[in-house]
């Protein structure tokens, strides 16, 4: 068996190439995407700890997780539909409307 | 011992994966490298006795939620200029690849159907009912019932949400 380390240090790197892919993309739906990879990597770890402790709730939190990702990804692509479906780039530096 | 090569494979396939989301400069090949990075976390899953969230992790997140991806990215770059070298990409043996690795998915489900033991051997000895579906059911359904029925109203929340936002501009207003 793989012991549980391997599987957090993965989890580890998975989240932080999510939040470099956050910070430098400017395509919206790009940063959304590394979102979802951050979402993924805690998943991992969630679900490794419950291995590593045999308790199933790791394995609900994860559902709850993935139904609530869902949810979030349907409301942030509306979103991004609407704000940038008549731009000609998708970049999200275009937003300064609010800017004081 | 082969439980760690399927495991540094897939870690491997994840962090390629994830660096082809983070790298790719167009964002249906970020969304496609999404997929793969999610099939290869489903393969950890499965190595961690989570069978029911592996399988969830694919048919939701890598087939609904990418899929709900890629129709609005298709959406918002239909009418932007795409990328000169989108049209001349193409692998090299092209063909001759996809042959090899069809072949090899159909030996490997072939091996699969005729006996399935070493896949479940592969995530260690069994823990009790840990990682079945029952058990998961019965956590979900039993101690967890409360945030599962909240679930439900997040759910609802984003229909709504959606419904509204996609409205027509201007026809209510």
């Amino acid at each position: 068996m793989v012991p549980i380390s391997y599987y957090l240090i993965l989890s580890a790197l998975l989240f932080s190439i999510g939040t470099v892919g956050v910070l430098i993309r400017r395509n919206p739906l790009q940063m959304f995407m590394s979102v979802e990879l951050m979402w993924n990597a805690v998943n991992l770890s969630f679900v490794a700890f419950a291995r590593q402790y045999l308790n199933m709730a790791g394995h609900v939190f994860v559902f709850l997780v993935i139904t609530v990702a869902a949810a979030e990804v349907a409301i942030g692509l509306a979103i991004i539909v609407l704000v940038f479906r008549n731009r000609e780039h998708a970049d999200v530096d275009e937003l300064n409307v609010m800017k004081g | 011992m082969l439980s760690s090569v399927v495991f540094w494979l897939a870690a491997a396939v994840a962090i390629v994966g994830a660096g082809g989301v983070l790298l790719a400069r167009n964002p249906v090949h970020s969304a496609l490298s999404l997929v793969v990075n999610l099939a290869a976390l489903g393969v950890l899953f499965l190595l961690l006795h989570a069978e029911f969230l592996a399988v969830v992790e694919i048919l939701v997140y890598a087939g609904a939620v990418m899929v709900l991806f890629l129709f609005v990215v298709t959406l918002l770059m239909a009418g932007t200029k795409t990328p000169k070298e989108e049209h001349r990409f193409r692998l090299a043996y092209q063909f001759l690849l996809a042959g090899l690795f069809g072949f090899i998915l159909l030996v490997l489900v072939a091996h699969v159907m005729l006996g399935a033991d070493w896949i479940s051997s592969l995530a260690g000895p069994n823990v009790g009912s840990f990682g079945s579906i029952a058990a998961f059911g019965t956590a979900l359904f039993t101690q967890y019932l409360l945030p599962f029925e909240l679930t439900a109203v997040v759910l609802l929340v984003a229909v709504i949400g959606v419904i509204v936002l996609g409205r027509e501009h201007g026809a209510n207003r």
